[in-house]
């Protein structure tokens, strides 16, 4: 195996690699890079906010026509928080996810050497990189990227006139044509890899969570991303080939865009926190050393969450006019989503809930996200609830509800989980006492920054503006303004620490052992990192991963590729229902 | 020596040739693919039923013509069921010839597509520009066309593959897989043909 590892070539081995665990640290490295650019923009955006009048440290750096001396006008900053969502959605945390850690935990939680198709499985990283180029490189066109906002409704993303931005918006479309296609063609991966290659023994009510969340997300990716693709196609060929499907002029429909455009983005809100859902559950169970609780619940309410994900789009549109008795209908779906996240929430309580809890930096993490999705969680209730929508749609309550989930949910998540599959990822540990550190930092300005603005959005301010001044009913709410922005430039510089430890990690970090958190999962039982085709020999397994703490084992853990006492395979789906 | 088993299983499952997996990725793809043409045809039905003056489809499209294409391309769905029966009984000229009559048939069908592109453009001066039933007929024609020729070029790989004698009566499943895409991309025409060309 490892003689034949040195014969890959590098740029087979490297960067053209058909290995999920490459693939999967490649999706993971251009999702960090990203990252930092839609985190820049973050802080451009609060500058903007909080200091309209001042000039902006290094905003002279930018060419006069985007920022004349160094002062963001309206039009720059409409790009600026349009490519801040886009990048952050479509380029860091579904590819993360999704991309990162699907391609690099699926083969390995259920046992199998690769991806059922590690081809297209390579395909769908070189097509993913190219799409986030054509997104970023439209910042450098003649009239700048695109400024409709992430949702990019129609008229205004039809109509090139009506933003200024030609070729910008064009190259956005494209960029998320193609980055869906790529998400479509790692979709197809995941689900026949998880449905096919599971090992001997690995029934599907003995997958992790993690591998649960991550099938029914790439369902999710499989049934939503085409008609995301249908529509941004319609988008494309009224900007460009002349037709009218969104032009009121030649008959078109402006509101057809927006269902179509949520039928996509609703479930794609999902994408986009229930892989963190699953890594939270895996997380929780090894550092609460507990069975997670209720894990068929877990299991189901993921699918529910998923099901009904798909009925719900209207709720973002109760402002866009729609039947009462249709907006009704999709308050009450709505509303009824919080019963599989309540499910959620109170069993991943349960689970810590009398453990012996170690406080590792994934755990911080990972308390951290159930924390701040209970928050994002309740405030979302808040605009299910249509005519309490009238008020808060399109204020700055719907930004704090938004960065409480995907930011307080999913970044959280994705921390947790780069803190817990790092050593696996790379053979090394990271600093703990470091990203102790930046967890505590991390979660106080978080709620510093993003807390404040349920309070704007409450008293009225609107998103999507350049300058909260110019309104003289904004102007005594400016220094709470200027608290957030202080607070999110330490949130920005304090991701310093993470990237340091991340970096250096690489090449300093102590050697990672197999299982260094004694967790039961098959990749555990994997060598770190673990060479092309995973496993020495294939594992049988024998029950579920969350074996923790069973009478008779001398260990507080038993991986799920060893046998309970009394030697024979437990018939039992797993232990845990067993003893239930 | 339960291990030993077990590896051998596992094993099984690894063949990339093992039929099981290609076929349920080919499943998963065109329910995938069949979600894009639900979103055109939503929004095809959208337009259609929201504008005020909507031609009536037999007054500017070729009825007759385009029944007899679509007849055509069933006809190429029933081939390609011949070319993989009689590769499943051994018999390789016959799925040859099956395969190229299902080739021709897809071939044929988009050649008459093209000529009615052609005539409706130049004669009838109906464009993607002029209307939205222009829009909607060419947007939706087109993008099945283009999934017709994906198919041919897709059937031309599985003839090459079939000529060097890659297929046999034990081992056929690409070319079964291929038969899946070839019977999806036929019944997404009926619904075509039925919604954009029959219903007045």
């Amino acid at each position: 195996m490892s003689e034949h590892a040195h014969k890959t070539p590098f740029i087979r081995k490297y960067i053209f690699s058909t290995d999920h665990k490459v693939i999967g640290i490649q999706f993971l490295m251009m999702s960090l890079f990203f990252m930092i650019i839609g985190g820049l923009l973050a802080m451009m955006v609060r500058w903007q906010l909080g200091f309209p009048e001042k000039a902006m440290p290094l905003g002279t750096l930018f060419p006069d026509k985007l920022m004349p001396e160094g002062h963001m006008g309206p039009e720059f900053y409409n790009a600026v928080f349009t490519m801040h969502a886009s990048i952050m959605i479509f380029l860091v945390i579904i590819p993360i996810l999704a991309g990162a850690f699907g391609n690099f935990l699926v083969p390995l939680m259920i046992g199998a050497r690769d991806m059922a198709y590690p081809k297209l499985n390579m395909l769908s990283f070189w097509v993913a990189v190219p799409g986030g180029l054509l997104m970023a490189s439209s910042f450098f066109t003649d009239t700048g990227a695109a400024a409709t906002g992430w949702t990019a409704y129609p008229p205004l993303s039809a109509v090139a006139d009506y933003t200024g931005v030609t070729a910008g918006q064009s190259m956005w479309i494209g960029a998320v044509l193609i980055v869906g296609t790529a998400s479509i063609m790692g979709a197809v991966n995941y689900i026949t890899t998880i449905i096919n290659m599971r090992a001997p023994g690995m029934h599907l009510f003995r997958m992790p969570l993690t591998i649960w969340a991550l099938f029914i997300t790439a369902i999710l990716q499989l049934l939503a991303t085409p008609v995301l693709a249908s529509v941004m196609g319609m988008l494309l060929f009224d900007r460009t080939l002349g037709t009218h499907f969104f032009a009121p002029v030649g008959g078109g429909q402006v509101l057809m865009f927006q269902h179509m455009f949520w039928f996509y983005s609703h479930p794609a809100v999902y994408i986009m926190i229930l892989p963190a859902m699953g890594f939270v559950s895996d997380i929780l169970a090894t550092f609460s050393r507990k069975p997670i609780f209720g894990y068929k619940a877990m299991a189901f309410s993921i699918m529910g969450i998923a099901g009904l994900g798909f009925i719900v789009w209207g709720h973002h549109m109760f402002q866009s006019g729609m039947n009462p008795l249709l907006g009704t209908t999709f308050m009450a779906s709505t509303m009824v989503i919080a019963v599989p996240s309540a499910i959620k929430t109170f069993n991943w309580l349960g689970t810590i809930w009398r453990g012996s809890i170690r406080f590792t930096p994934a755990m911080l993490n990972a308390l951290a996200f159930v924390s701040t999705f209970i928050v994002g969680g309740l405030s979302g209730i808040f605009m299910a609830s249509t005519p309490v929508d009238m008020f808060i749609h399109d204020t700055y309550f719907i930004v704090a509800h938004i960065h409480y989930v995907l930011f307080g949910g999913s970044l959280f998540g994705v921390f947790a989980a780069i803190n817990y599959w790092y050593p696996k990822m790379f053979g090394r540990m990271m600093n703990e006492a470091v990203n102790t550190v930046h967890f505590i930092l991390t979660f106080i300005f978080f709620n510093l920054t993003f807390f404040p603005m349920h309070m704007l959005g409450m008293a009225g301010h609107m998103r999507r503006i350049a300058d909260p001044t110019a309104y003289d009913f904004l102007k005594p709410l400016q220094p709470l303004n200027e608290f957030i922005t202080i607070n999110a430039l330490i949130l920005g510089a304090v991701q310093v620490l993470f990237a340091g430890n991340f970096i250096i990690s690489l090449f300093a970090g102590k050697k990672a052992e197999r299982n260094p958190w004694h967790a039961n999962s098959l990749e555990w039982v994997a060598p770190s990192p673990p060479p092309h085709g995973n496993f020495e020999t294939i594992p049988t397994v024998y029950h579920g991963p969350y074996e923790f703490s069973v009478p008779g084992v001398v260990e507080d853990y038993l991986p799920q590729d060893r046998p309970a006492p009394g030697g024979a395979p437990s018939h039992t789906p797993s232990l845990s229902t067993a003893r239930a | 020596m339960a291990h030993a088993a077990t590896m051998n299983e596992v094993e099984r499952y690894e063949s990339p040739l093992t039929p099981g997996w290609g076929k349920l990725m080919m499943w998963v793809f065109l329910i995938s693919d069949a979600m894009s043409f639900a979103g055109l045809l939503a929004a095809y039905g959208t337009v259609r039923l929201a504008s005020a003056e909507w031609p009536v489809p037999s007054e500017v499209l070729d009825v007759p013509l385009t029944a007899v294409n679509t007849f055509i391309l069933i006809c190429s769905s029933v081939t390609m069921v011949k070319a993989l029966s009689a590769i499943r009984h051994g018999n390789r000229a016959g799925f040859l010839k099956w395969l190229g009559g299902t080739m021709l048939g897809g071939l044929t069908f988009l050649g008459i597509q093209a000529w009615e592109w052609t005539h409706l453009i130049v004669h009838e001066g109906l464009s993607i520009k002029t209307s939205l039933f222009g829009a909607t007929f060419f947007i939706l024609t087109g993008f099945h066309g283009c999934h017709v020729l994906s198919g041919v070029i897709y059937l031309f790989c599985i003839f090459l593959r079939g000529a060097q004698g890659a297929y046999t009566a034990e081992r056929h499943s690409p070319v079964e897989i291929a038969g899946l895409y070839w019977h999806f991309v036929d019944l997404i025409w009926i619904l075509v043909f039925t919604f954009v060309y029959l219903i007045a």
